[in-house]
C-alpha cells in the first residue's frame, strides 16, 4: 500500500500488525475448541476471557456483560431482535432515528413487519437527534429505543448520554435502550454505566482488529431472546464455536486501545482527538479551497467524529470522484461502504434535508490513528486535480439548486 | 483424538489467509481497487466451496459458521414459507444449533415433528415419508451426527421430499471434507457447512441454497450475501474457507479410507480390550474417523480427565454440551438408559492421527477404564 493514501478507515481499517501476529498465532495453533472439556480447550478458555475483559474495559462495562459475535451488524440485529421477542409483543413499540446504520434500519422494517410499531425520529440539518423528541415519543408500549453514538457517514455524535438519563427517568417500566456504537468505540469515550445503556453494540474491524468479530454489551440484570441458538456458547446466549483467531485479535486490538489511555499525555487519546481534529480542519478547509460549492454534512465542529469527513460536491457524481481519486492513489467511499452498491442516494443525507442530487455528490473521507498531515496534502492535492479533471463533465444545471 | 469438535488449520489454509489479514484489508463492498481485491477473493472462494459441493457459486452464501447457517436455514424457510404450512419435520439427533430454533418456532406457531432413529442412530426414510403433510414446508436431517458418527441416508431422504414437494435441508457440519458431498446427486435444497471442521479457520461458514428457494434473511441491513446476509464480509476467514475446502475434497476418498482403516483398528481394539463397552453409531454407515462408546459404570468426564493427563485429547461427546452433566440427547434418542449414556466416550480421527497414536490410545484405555470401575463391578 505504499504511496496509496488511504481514507476509508471508517468502512474498515488496517489490522494492527500485533494484531495480525495474534491472530495467526491463533489459527496455527490455539486450536482447541474452547467449550471442549479437555486440556488445550482450557487454555484458549483462559484468553478469550482476557479479551472479553479489554472489551469491557473500553466499555466501562463488567466482563460478563460483553458477548462476542460476528461483527457488529450482527450485534445489532441481536439488540433489535432479542429486545422485541422478549417483550413477545407485549410491548410493540420501538423508537429510533432516520439516521441509524442499515443494520438497524432493516431489523426495524422486518419487525414492522412482524407487529412491531415503530416511531423513527428526525435530525436537524447537522444530523443530531433531539433527546426531547426522543423522549415525546416514549410510551408505555415501547420496548426498545436504539440511538446511534457516531454516525457512519457524517460523523455526528448523537446525545447519547442525554437520551440515557431521559430513559432512566422514566423508572422501572422505562424501555430498554440501545447504542450502536460501532463508529465511536475506542476512540472516543463510552461508558455505559454513567450513559444508562442497556445494550451496545461494537465491531473490531473498524478498530484494526479482524473483520468477522464483533461484541453485543447486555446490562446485567437485562434479559433478551438469544438471536443464534444452538450449543449454548457465550453463556447460553450466542450459539457457535467461537471465533477464537478472531475474539483473540479483537481483544489485542482493545489492549492497544486501551494502552493509549493509561500512557502519557503525549499519546493520550485527548492528544489523538486534538490530532484528528487538526487534521479534519485542515481537510475541511483544503476541500472549501479547491471548490467553494462544496458542501459539508454532518457538522462543522464540536460534536463530530474528528476522523469523518464528510463533503457533497454538487454537480459531479459522488462514484465519478471516487474513480478519479482512485487513479490518484487515494482511496475514499461515497458514503456507507455497504450501501455503494447501490446508486442509490443515502437515506442519511436526505434525512439531513438535502436534495437527491446532493446526496449523489458525495464523499466520506475517514482517516485513522495512522493518518498523517502529508497524507491530508496529498489528499488535497489530489481532490484539486481529479476535480480540474472532471470540471469539463460538472452539470451545470444542479449548480444553484442546493 | 477430538478432530470433531475442530481440526488444525493447514498451513497452506492460513498462507491464503495473510495478505488479507495483512495489505490487502479492504473491505469487500468498497468500489475502489483494495476493495476490488477483496471481492474478487471472496468471489473466488465462493467458486471453490461450490466447486467442492457440486453447486453454482451464487448458491453459496457465507456466514459466520454452522451455526448461523443451521439457524438461517430452519427459520428463514419456515418464515418465508409460512403460508404454504407450518410443519417441520426433524430428527431427534440434530444439533443443538437445529433443534433450538425448531423449539423456537414451535414457540411462534409452528409444529415440530421430531423423528426417532433406530438403535444405530439411522432416521428411516419411510418414517419422514409417512410425516409429511399437506402443511409440512421443511425437513432438516442431518448428514452425519457429530456425537456417533452415522451416516443418515440423506440421497433417499431428499428424493422422498422432492417428490412430495417439500424442502430439505441437511447440516452436513460433520460431513463435508469428510466424505464426498454433492448437492446435485443428493438432491438437497439447503445445506450448512463449517469451515473449522475441515481445518479452516473457525468463524466462518456457509449455507448452500439452491437456486429458486426462497428464504428469508437472518442478518439484515448492509446488503452484502446479494441481499440475503448482512454485515462486512471476513474476508481473511472466507478466503480461508475456500482453501480448506479445496484441499479437503481434494484425494478425498483415498484419505478417507486411510482414516477408516484407522478407526476400525481403534473400535475392534477397544471391543476386544475392554469388557462391559458398547459401539454407538451404525458399524458401517459411519464418518471415516469416528469412533464412539459407553463404558458402563464409569462416568465420561473422568475418563477424559485421565486420558488428557495420558495427553489424549476426547470428547464425551459434542463439544458444546460437555460440561452439562444431562446425558447427551442423541445417546437417549438411540435408547440407551441414563446410566450408560453418562459413561460416553468420543474419539474423532483424522489424516493426521497415526497408527502408533491409536496403539497408544489401546494401551492406555484399558487400565484406565478398569482403575474407574468401581470394585466388583462387572
Amino acid at each position: 500500500m505504499s504511496g496509496i493514501v488511504y481514507l476509508d478507515n471508517s468502512s474498515t481499517t488496517k489490522p494492527f500488525p500485533e494484531v495480525v501476529t495474534v491472530v495467526a498465532e491463533a489459527l496455527e495453533s490455539g486450536y482447541g475448541n474452547p467449550s471442549s472439556l479437555h486440556r488445550l480447550g482450557e487454555d484458549v478458555s483462559k484468553k478469550l476471557e482476557s479479551a472479553r475483559k479489554n472489551v469491557a474495559s473500553l466499555l466501562g462495562a463488567a466482563p460478563d456483560e460483553v458477548f462476542f459475535t460476528s461483527g457488529g451488524t450482527e450485534a445489532n440485529n441481536w439488540a433489535l431482535f432479542g429486545t422485541y421477542r422478549f417483550f413477545g409483543g407485549k410491548r410493540p413499540h420501538i423508537v429510533t432515528t432516520a439516521v441509524e446504520h442499515p443494520s438497524v434500519m432493516e431489523t426495524v422494517s422486518v419487525l414492522k413487519r412482524e407487529g412491531a410499531l415503530v416511531t423513527v425520529v428526525g435530525v436537524d440539518r447537522s444530523g443530531f437527534v433531539s433527546p426531547e423528541e426522543i423522549k415525546a415519543h416514549i410510551r408505555d408500549d415501547t420496548a426498545l429505543v436504539s440511538v446511534m453514538y457516531v454516525q457512519n457517514e457524517i460523523g455526528t455524535i448523537e446525545p447519547v448520554k442525554e437520551i440515557g438519563a431521559i430513559i432512566a427517568e422514566l423508572g422501572p417500566r422505562r424501555p430498554r435502550f440501545h447504542v450502536d456504537a460501532v463508529q465511536g468505540f475506542a476512540r472516543l469515550p463510552i461508558d455505559v454505566k454513567e450513559w444508562n445503556v442497556d445494550l451496545l453494540s461494537v465491531s473490531a474491524h473498524k478498530i484494526h482488529g479482524p473483520k468477522g468479530v464483533g461484541a453485543l454489551y447486555i446490562r446485567k440484570g437485562v434479559e433478551i431472546r438469544p438471536l443464534v441458538y444452538g450449543g449454548g456458547q457465550e453463556g447460553g446466549m450466542r450459539s457457535g464455536t467461537e471465533n477464537v483467531p478472531g475474539i483473540l485479535g479483537f481483544g489485542k486490538a482493545c489492549e492497544i486501545w486501551l494502552s493509549d489511555r493509561t500512557a502519557t499525555v503525549a499519546e493520550s487519546v485527548d492528544s489523538l482527538m486534538e490530532r484528528f481534529r487538526k487534521l479534519r480542519r485542515k481537510l475541511v478547509d483544503g476541500v472549501r479551497e479547491i471548490f467553494p460549492d462544496a458542501v459539508l454534512h454532518g457538522p462543522e465542529d464540536g460534536n463530530v467524529a474528528p476522523y469523518i469527513v464528510h463533503f457533497a460536491f454538487p454537480g459531479f457524481r459522488g462514484e465519478t470522484i471516487l474513480h478519479a481519486l482512485e487513479a490518484r492513489g487515494v482511496f475514499v467511499s461515497t458514503g456507507s461502504a455497504c450501501s455503494s452498491h447501490h446508486p442509490k442516494p443515502s437515506p442519511v443525507i436526505l434525512a439531513l434535508g438535502r436534495s437527491e442530487d446532493e446526496a449523489l455528490s458525495s464523499i466520506r473521507f475517514s482517516m485513522s490513528r495512522f493518518t498523517t498531515e502529508r497524507e491530508i496534502d496529498r489528499a488535497i492535492e489530489a481532490l484539486a486535480d481529479a476535480l480540474r479533471e472532471l470540471l469539463p463533465w460538472r452539470q451545470s444545471s444542479e449548480r444553484g439548486r442546493r | 483424538m477430538d478432530n470433531a469438535a475442530t481440526t488444525s488449520l493447514k498451513p497452506e489454509v492460513l498462507e491464503a489467509m495473510m495478505p488479507y489479514l495483512t495489505g490487502k484489508y479492504g473491505n469487500a463492498s468498497t468500489l475502489y481497487l483494495e476493495g476490488r481485491e477483496a471481492r474478487e477473493a471472496v468471489e473466488q472462494a465462493r467458486e471453490r466451496t461450490a466447486r467442492a459441493l457440486g453447486a453454482q457459486p451464487e448458491e453459496i452464501y457465507f456466514t459466520s459458521g454452522g451455526t448461523e447457517a443451521d439457524n438461517w436455514a430452519i427459520k428463514g424457510v419456515a418464515f418465508a414459507r409460512r403460508e404454504k404450512g407450518n410443519h417441520i419435520i426433524t430428527s431427534q439427533i440434530e444439533h443443538h444449533a437445529v433443534l433450538q430454533p425448531c423449539e423456537y418456532l414451535e414457540k411462534h406457531g409452528f409444529h415440530v415433528t421430531y423423528l426417532p432413529v433406530d438403535s444405530d442412530g439411522l432416521v428411516d426414510p419411510g418414517d419422514v415419508s409417512r410425516a409429511i403433510e399437506q402443511n409440512t414446508v421443511l425437513v432438516s436431517i442431518m448428514f452425519a451426527n457429530n456425537e456417533i458418527g452415522t451416516i443418515e441416508p440423506v440421497a433417499e431422504i431428499a428424493r422422498i421430499c422432492r417428490e412430495k414437494g417439500v424442502l430439505f435441508h441437511t447440516d452436513a457440519v460433520q460431513a463435508v471434507g469428510h466424505v464426498p458431498v454433492d448437492v446435485e446427486k443428493l438432491g438437497v435444497d439447503l445445506l450448512s457447512l463449517s469451515a473449522h471442521k475441515f481445518h479452516g479457520p473457525k468463524g466462518i461458514g456457509a449455507l448452500y441454497v439452491r437456486k429458486g428457494v426462497r428464504l428469508d434473511p437472518f442478518i439484515h441491513g448492509g446488503g452484502q450475501e446479494r441481499n440475503r446476509r448482512a454485515g462486512t464480509e471476513n474476508v481473511a476467514g472466507i478466503v480461508g474457507l475456500g482453501a480448506a475446502i479445496e484441499l479437503a475434497t481434494s484425494s478425498l476418498e483415498e484419505r478417507a479410507a486411510r482414516i477408516a482403516a484407522l478407526r476400525d483398528k481403534l473400535i475392534d481394539g477397544v471391543l476386544e480390550r475392554v469388557p462391559d463397552v458398547k459401539l454407538n453409531g451404525h458399524r458401517i454407515m459411519r464418518l471415516p474417523g469416528n469412533a464412539h462408546f459407553c463404558f458402563r459404570f464409569i462416568e465420561g468426564e473422568s475418563l477424559l480427565l485421565n486420558l488428557d493427563v495420558k495427553g489424549v485429547s476426547a470428547s464425551s461427546g459434542s463439544a458444546c454440551t460437555s460440561g452439562s452433566l444431562e446425558p447427551s440427547h442423541v445417546l437417549l434418542a438411540l435408547g440407551l438408559p441414563h446410566e450408560m449414556a453418562q459413561g460416553s466416550l468420543r474419539l474423532t480421527l483424522d489424516e493426521e492421527n497415526t497408527g502408533e497414536e491409536v496403539d497408544y490410545v489401546l494401551d492406555i484405555l484399558p487400565d484406565i477404564v478398569k482403575k474407574l470401575r468401581p470394585a466388583g463391578s462387572g
